[in-house]
């Protein structure tokens, strides 16, 4: 493909109050037959770029251009019709409609007297989707799946509607590597036939394996647009974070190093052959204090469910859990939270954020459950524990006052992340706590969580990112089929030992 | 100055209290000030704006119980059919047809009266958070059943009492002021005072914005659903017992009919939002006063009841308006150009 121009924005601002510039004369330029990264920090302004560009919010100024013609869609039906197609951040598809009402929802097939044409639209849902190789009973409500795939049903419903324009705002964030790899391959047979794509991901790797060009936004502000094959990639990321990424590493490693010495302390947490009717059997599992372990395994292996059974929220059905040396039952989550355990969930919108309360009442949440109803945390008190979280998590807001809603996504993991350090736990479980999060703040949450358990706490790190638990874990079990399958630790740590067990036989 | 201006005005009672001032000015004008003469008879006041919140007391109450629970994301269509339970069981006790051991004790009838409220809302709670049955269609089993209940215990008919005791929860004076306006004091401000001294409305409005976020944070989502519709319960039961002290009687029929919309109206005038999350239990009170004083004004302008309905539906329509972010855009785009904008979305 000769470069074509597309798409141009030219100008770009929006700002959200007076507190708030997300954009400050931004400009961005896409050609026909090309993926481009959209990058940056959180909060650098990516999703809102692709927000005013498809009409969600409104700009304060500037231009857009779709192939040489003026273009200022209102809304996302309207960015549609000119040839837009977007997947936003947080999957909006409606949860109760079935899979094929959701692909085709707005065009479906009609029959011949204007009845929605039910066996055509199911067949071609089956049809698009096995594309993606997803065999789904696309009569079934949407929420019966998992996040992934409701994710691969909104990417299948944008690359299936007959675009100039496809959007994908951080599409691989749930996605394992083999949903991943078949994105991208219909990426490529999409950039093939001219389409043109944005896309938006904190992951390098896959900037490096797909797109052809880089947009780099920090702080609302336009950096540079380079070849991603002329760009290095420290260059790149020094670009997004605005210093050397050199010495972030450094401090990593010096964590890292210390981690070496710091010993594993007594078992804190002991499961002894426990189930749970349908999602986790016969586990075995220790936790000592001071030591991060890595769970490990592929979706649906039992990861989160270890954790859930771990937190009250699934009941043990058989086996017995021990917390410090204690017979347990735990019946919901303020048992657990009692107990001094803390759980960050995977699923950020639906089991983590309260949208319409300040980033304040959101930190203090557990602590408050923690402590009771009648313990009132002061105004004051919460917001000196915020502002203690905001700064050293480095939370990109005016301030503690906003509503989490409006925080970026990576800043609201943060948020979420900071309610839990705030119970002061003895035990912090993270189910994919730096999904969507900058490299930046990534290697610097890494960093928290190793120092953690240098000061003794206890820590259960899954991550779908092996080489994440590499860095942090001295000890990673995996488990498959939701039973535990085996367990690697000290030197012997790599990624071939776990992938190994995971593929089926035992590593010494 | 400035900044303290716009602190009050960004608050969310302060709406509220700005329509209820202006319908009282409204009636002022239109009566030529007879609207706020008040007068003294006995050492008691008497006078429209009296009327208004003695009249009003029933609503402010349902309204502020209504406020918790639509905060959750529920609702509880149930209230005005408890009144009558509680309104037929105080009388049918004082008369002596019910219990007559107790000798039509005034005491003990308000107390059990109270009870069948709170049964009433553990009964709606119980539905709601155990049984998981979406709260409009679990409160509306006693919407129906209630009045047939109410009506088991009165045997079908309209019971009149006789007793000056039972007589004074509507009617009496202290100080010079309804004894009404003392129930409402007491109860909204305990309820006040409750969410101002414990987390109860951060978890309230944790809950109402996402159960299952906030069960996951630790709370115990169900047992403060079955807290919310017990209190909404007994609230209505007091209610309950005021209206059947003004009519002196127990009317099965017509007890609390259709008290629950005005209930939520109130609620909405007040800016909680009724799919759950923020609230303000004083703005409520506010709406209910406001529900009460068009009421009060309709009447006031010698206006045919029947129009008091059509008035309030106009009012419903201003109000979603008023709450709909998209038309304060396009208004504020209308009337302050570009740059008011924001501000006409802070409101
Ligand atoms: N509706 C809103 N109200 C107020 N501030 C907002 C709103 N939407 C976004 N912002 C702010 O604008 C900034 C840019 O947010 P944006 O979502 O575009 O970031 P992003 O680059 O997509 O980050 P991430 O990688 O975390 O998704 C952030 O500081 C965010 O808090
Ligand atoms: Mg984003």
């Amino acid at each position: 493909m000769s470069h074509v121009k597309l798409l141009t924005m030219e100008g770009i601002s929006k700002s959200f109050g007076k507190a708030v510039v997300a954009l400050d004369d931004v400009r961005f330029e896409l050609e026909k037959g090309e993926i481009h990264a959209l990058l940056g920090e959180n909060g650098a302004g990516k999703s809102t770029l692709i927000k005013v560009l498809t009409g969600v919010e409104e700009r304060d100024e500037g231009e857009v251009e779709l192939e040489g013609e003026k273009i200022h869609p209102r809304s996302t039906n309207e960015a549609q019709q000119i040839g837009i197609s977007t997947v936003y951040q947080e999957v909006n598809l409606c949860p109760n409609l079935s899979v094929a009402e959701n692909i085709y929802i707005g065009r479906a097939p009609r029959q011949k007297f204007g009845g929605i044409d039910w066996a055509r639209m199911n067949k071609d849902a089956e049809e698009l989707l096995g594309r993606f190789d997803l065999k789904l009973d696309v009569t079934k409500s949407l929420d019966n799946y998992s996040v992934a795939i409701q994710q691969m049903v909104a990417i299948a419903r944008a690359s299936d509607i007959k675009a100039r324009v496809l959007i994908l705002d951080e599409p691989t964030s749930s996605l394992s590597n083999v949903e991943v790899d078949k994105l991208f391959s219909i990426m490529k047979r999409l950039r093939q036939e001219g389409m043109g794509i944005i896309f938006v991901t904190h992951f390098l790797d896959q900037v490096y394996e797909v797109t052809d060009r880089i947009t780099v936004l920090r702080n609302g502000r336009y950096i540079g647009t380079y070849k991603t094959s002329e760009l290095t990639r420290m260059e790149l990321v020094s670009k997004m974070i605005g210093k050397d990424y050199a010495s972030l590493n450094k401090s990593l490693q010096e964590s890292r190093e210390e981690k070496k010495e710091t010993k594993a302390g007594n078992v804190f947490i002991n499961m002894k052959k426990v189930s749970h009717q349908g999602s986790i059997n016969d586990m075995d599992l220790t936790i000592s204090r001071g030591e991060v372990l890595g769970l490990s395994g592929l979706l649906g292996s039992g990861r989160s469910e270890t954790a859930r059974v771990l937190f009250g929220i699934d009941q043990v059905t058989g086996g017995e859990l021990e917390i410090n040396g204690e017979k347990v039952h735990l019946k919901h989550p303020l048992d657990a939270i009692k107990k001094d355990l803390a759980f960050c969930p995977e699923n950020r919108k639906t089991e983590g954020i309260i949208g319409d309360l300040s980033i304040r009442d959101n930190i203090a949440l557990a602590l408050q459950a923690k402590k009771g109803l009648f313990k009132k945390i002061s105004k004051k008190e919460a917001q000196k524990i915020a502002d203690e979280y905001i700064k050293k998590l480095e939370i990109k807001t005016p301030s503690a006052d906003q509503l989490i809603k409006n925080l970026s996504g990576g800043n609201q993991q943060k948020v979420i992340l900071a309610r839990w350090l705030a119970t002061n736990p003895q035990l912090l479980m993270l189910d994919e706590p730096t999904r969507g999060i900058d490299i930046g703040t990534k290697a610097e949450i890494q960093k928290i969580v190793i120092d953690l358990a240098a000061q003794g706490m206890a820590v259960l790190f899954i991550s779908s990112e092996l080489d994440e638990e590499l860095r942090c874990c001295k000890r990673i079990v995996v488990l498959k089929d939701m039973e535990r399958a085996g367990e690697v630790a000290g030197d012997e740590i790599s990624e071939g030992a776990v992938m190994q067990i995971m593929a089926g036989g035992e590593a010494s | 100055m400035k900044k303290r201006l716009s602190k009050l005005s960004g608050s969310q009672a302060f709406w509220p209290v700005m329509i209820f001032l202006a319908i009282i000015l409204f009636n002022t004008i239109m009566t030529r000030g007879e609207f706020l003469t008040i007068s003294i008879v006995d050492g008691h006041f008497y006078g429209r704006i009296i009327d208004i919140f003695r009249n009003g007391g029933k609503l402010m109450i349902l309204a502020a119980g209504m406020t918790m629970v639509l905060a959750t994301g529920g609702t509880d269509i149930s209230v005005g059919s408890v009144m009558a339970i509680s309104g037929a069981i105080a009388c049918s006790i004082i008369n002596g047809n019910l219990l007559p051991g107790l000798g039509g004790n005034v005491a003990m009838a308000i107390i059990l009266a109270i009870l069948a409220g709170v049964t009433c809302g553990l009964w709606n709670g119980f539905l709601v958070s155990q049984i998981k049955i979406q709260p409009i269609v679990a409160t509306m089993i006693l919407l129906v059943a209630g009045r047939g209940i109410a009506q088991l215990i009165t045997n079908g008919k309209i019971i009149t009492i006789n007793s000056d005791a039972y007589y004074f929860i509507n009617g009496g004076y202290i100080l010079g002021l309804p004894f009404p306006l003392y129930i409402v004091l007491f109860l909204v401000g305990l309820l006040l005072l409750f969410v101002q001294k414990t987390a109860f409305g951060l978890f309230l409005e944790s809950i109402g914005c996402n159960p299952l976020a906030s069960k996951f944070a630790g709370i115990k989502v169900n047992k403060f659903l079955l807290a919310i519709y017990t209190i909404s319960g007994a609230f209505a039961s007091v209610a309950g017992l005021i209206e059947s002290a003004g009519i002196k009687g127990a009317d099965c029929n017509n007890a609390g009919l259709n008290i629950e919309l005005d209930a939520i109206l109130a609620v909405a005038i007040g800016g909680t939002n009724l799919m759950g999350g923020r609230f303000s239990i004083f703005s409520s009170v506010i709406g209910a006063l406001i529900v009460q004083s068009i009421t009060t004004t309709v009447l006031a302008l010698g206006v045919p009841a029947a129009y008091i309905r059509v008035l309030k539906a106009v009012l419903i329509i201003v109000i979603c308006l008023a709450q709909s972010s998209k038309f304060k855009v396009s208004l504020g785009k209308i009337f302050v150009g570009k740059r008011g904008r924001k501000e006409a979305v802070a409101l």
